[in-house]
């Protein structure tokens, strides 16, 4: 009886150690400005009637995402070393993803989205196992790295027409634009990340990276709808030489290089009627000038 | 003898600070080296998955970006991981017949509670699986008992995502049945909570060992699943063997099992998911015999069971959850007079059994049922919670109860072989990153089994404490 007394004690001890010593990791992140940042109104997110709370977010952030981009969100986490590209420095505030302007911050959306979409040709897996809320809260909890979430609003999401029908002419005025605005120089004539820049091309921390390939068939970072895809060349990709063309672009031309931009992609479930018209129109690559 | 229990207390609370101060440990881990990943995020606590966890493993182990292929990885890189735990464990079997001596010889027998404690060892897994290429994936686990006896726990071969379509997954080999709470990733190591009681009870007397949905089985798996994994379906064709090889079992019958549960987004809560499973099949009663000796392979005279049950995972926020599995079984009336295993394997096709007597029981042409006997059917549940303090902390409670609802003969006691068990136990991860896991891990478990001790209308109660470290690398 006494060993079995004993025995339960031991458990019950090593229980509580096993509880003190896992104290600390938590409060690791507890610090006295993370607790007057907490209590600010940009600690939330909005997810159309959902919202998001930091500090509930700090728990799946530990769970799912610290390895990468790191306890302190400057995305060094202990993988980040092997991962190429590397993870985003939410330090930063900078965003590849958005709705809004180039240089402005993203929406709770924009951020949201890309949790749920994750990001081809990177490490960052697809999270739609999380639930809304959750998503939510990393939202939230992933907004209190930068200082500039407390100094500037969000941008304003662009105005996006709504997409018009698919016509040979828009294809062929699609075309005329992916060569004025020259994005054969780093996409390539044919859109396969070979144009002469491609191999020079680095991100704004100076890693090399490259542009993306239509013709093989991997998704658009920021999402594979057509309004992503206008999303991407009117607000630019920022941290990387994409720029943002909504000073070169009218919004009806934005909509023409859209379809041409889908003929260069492998076929797929968004582009069977921009092939089809480009295949009868005997499109051929544009010329580089 | 206080004094020296106080030292060993001590012992033990100068490992853990020991073990609370561990730096960060770098090992190889397959998956999660992979992908950069670390083990919580797939892992509820290691090896239980999380939703996030379950779809990968749904999606062939992909995650399903371009990183999947393995012409991605470094040509260094080799899926494998090693799993092993050393323990100390304490066993306590309560009513073992023991032998009296008078003068030197045996005088009779009376019963004893037989207590034993120490050191020992698992065996030895070594977890290799990945993707061949893209939407090709396999799984090889070669297991060892602790002796260092080695069999293929695990082996298949699995098309992913066909024709592009997440609802068309097609896997063949052997391998764990669709089990949401799943055995082989169970959180508890001692001999009676290391396994689901649900998934293996059979009536006291009964032969049919092929129902064991917590058994790796042989066969032909279709999956299929959402986008976001919260609808899932799998329907698999099994040979009625238990995952014996050589098809020494059976030969000539089949079994199913068919699953699909259904996830809901219930905020802040968490996803709530509700499923229902059954296994149906036939196996064989009769084995022809050679010299009297059931020949392996050669199993005729098949018979029906069934196993159909709820299954239920409730998240409460982000740190409770309760797991509900229930079963109805029924089994043909021949098994539960004890035929089924004529042949009773030694796990690679070879029948243990080498003489007509030490066989067990065959239902041989001519065989009578006795008056007394009916089919069997029995209820099971179980509830399995968790609490999850972080990812690097669990404590997990677990209880089942196994209930006889038909005994397989009349004559039986209406409880016999009726079970009640609880396990109770903790893992700690002292560390938690992409290259290897450790646990120290510290579990009670607790059986209660009506009827079946020496006597007639003898209960048997069992208990072990079982701590260890639980790694793998």
């Amino acid at each position: 009886m006494r060993t079995k007394s004993f025995l339960q004690c031991s458990l019950l001890m090593s229980a509580a150690a096993v509880l003190a010593f896992s104290l600390p990791a938590k409060a690791q992140v507890s610090t006295v400005q993370l607790q007057a940042w907490l209590n600010l109104p940009t600690s939330t997110s909005h997810i159309g009637n959902i919202t998001g709370n930091a500090k509930a977010g700090a728990v799946p952030y530990r769970r799912f995402c610290v390895g990468c981009h790191g306890p302190l969100g400057d995305g060094n986490g202990e993988n980040a070393v092997w991962l190429d590209p590397k993870p985003r420095d939410f330090q930063l505030g900078i965003f590849k993803c958005r709705s809004t302007p180039t240089g402005t911050l993203p929406t709770d959306q924009d951020l949201f989205d890309a949790i749920s979409r994750g990001l081809d040709r990177s490490n960052m897996p697809i999270w739609n196992t999380l639930t809304k809320d959750e998503r939510a809260d990393l939202v939230a909890w992933i907004k209190h790295f930068s200082p500039r979430w407390q100094n500037e609003k969000a941008g304003t999401p662009i105005q996006i027409p709504a997409e018009p029908e698919v016509t040979p002419e828009r294809i062929k005025a699609g075309q005329e634009v992916f060569g004025r605005v020259q994005c054969w120089k780093c996409h390539g004539v044919e859109g396969m990340a070979n144009g002469p820049s491609a191999s020079t091309l680095t991100d704004d921390l100076g890693r090399a990276i490259l542009p993306y390939n239509f013709s093989d068939g991997s998704r658009p970072k920021c999402g594979t709808s057509d309004r992503d895809i206008y999303k991407i060349f009117m607000t630019g990709l920022d941290g990387t030489p994409m720029p943002s063309f909504s000073d070169n672009i009218k919004p009806d031309e934005a909509w023409d290089l859209v379809f041409y931009l889908r003929t260069l992609q492998p076929h797929n479930a968004y582009n069977a009627k921009e092939k089809q018209i480009a295949k009868q129109l005997g499109l051929k690559p544009v010329a580089a000038q | 003898m206080i004094s020296s229990r106080r030292s060993l207390a001590g012992c033990l609370f100068l490992l853990f600070l020991v073990l609370g101060c561990l730096p960060d440990a770098h090992a190889l881990p397959a998956f999660a080296r992979k992908y950069g990943l670390r083990c919580s995020a797939c892992h509820e606590s290691w090896p239980m998955l999380n939703y996030f966890g379950q779809k990968f493993k749904d999606n062939g182990y992909q995650l399903m970006n371009d990183r999947d292929a393995p012409i991605w990885q470094n040509p260094s890189y080799w899926p494998v991981t090693f799993r092993i735990t050393p323990i100390w464990h304490r066993v306590s079997t309560g009513r073992v017949g023991v032998d009296t001596y008078a003068g030197g010889a045996v005088s009779g027998s009376t019963e004893q509670r037989i207590e034993s404690s120490g050191f020992d060892l698992s065996g030895l897994d070594f977890h290799t699986g990945g993707t061949l290429e893209k939407n090709i994936s396999f799984y090889l686990l070669p297991s060892s008992d602790p002796t260092g006896a080695f069999h293929f726990e695990q082996v298949f071969g699995r098309l992913d995502n066909i024709w592009g379509s997440s609802w068309l997954n097609v896997k063949l080999g052997r391998f764990e049945l669709d089990n949401l709470l799943s055995e082989k990733r169970i959180l508890t190591l001692t001999g009676n909570g290391g396994i689901y009681q649900t998934y293996h009870f059979i009536p006291v007397g009964d032969g049919n060992i092929f129902g064991q949905i917590g058994d790796n089985q042989f066969g032909l798996e279709y999956m299929g699943h959402s986008a976001d994994d919260r609808t899932r379906v799998s329907a698999s064709l099994l040979s009625s063997n238990d995952g014996n090889v050589n098809l020494s079992l059976g030969s000539n019958s089949y079994s199913g099992f068919f699953t699909a549960s259904q996830a809901f987004d219930a905020g802040k809560l968490g996803v709530e998911r509700f499923g229902f499973y059954d296994m149906g099949g036939q196996a064989a009663t009769y084995y022809r015999t050679s010299g009297g000796v059931p020949i392996p392979g050669s199993g005729i005279g098949n018979k029906g069971f069934n196993r159909v049950g709820f299954v239920g995972q409730f998240y409460f926020g982000p740190h409770f959850d309760l797991q509900v599995v229930t079963q109805h079984g029924s089994d043909n009336i021949w098994f539960g007079q004890g035929f089924g295993n004529a042949i009773a394997t030694d796990g690679n096709g070879g029948a243990t059994c080498a003489t007509p007597t030490g066989c067990p029981p065959n239902n041989t042409p001519g065989t009578v049922l006795p008056a007394t006997a009916r089919a069997p059917s029995w209820n099971g549940a179980t509830f399995e919670a968790h609490y999850v303090y972080s990812p690097q902390l669990i404590f997990i409670g677990r209880y089942e109860l196994e209930r006889v609802s038909q005994q397989p003969n009349t004559t039986n006691a209406s409880n016999l072989g009726n079970i009640s068990t609880f396990t109770i136990g903790y893992r700690y991860n002292p560390f938690m990153t992409s290259r290897a896991g450790f646990a120290w891990h510290n579990e009670y478990n607790w059986l209660h089994q009506d009827g079946t001790g020496p006597q007639p209308g003898e209960n048997l109660n069992s208990s072990e404490l079982l701590i260890g470290f639980d790694f793998d690398f």
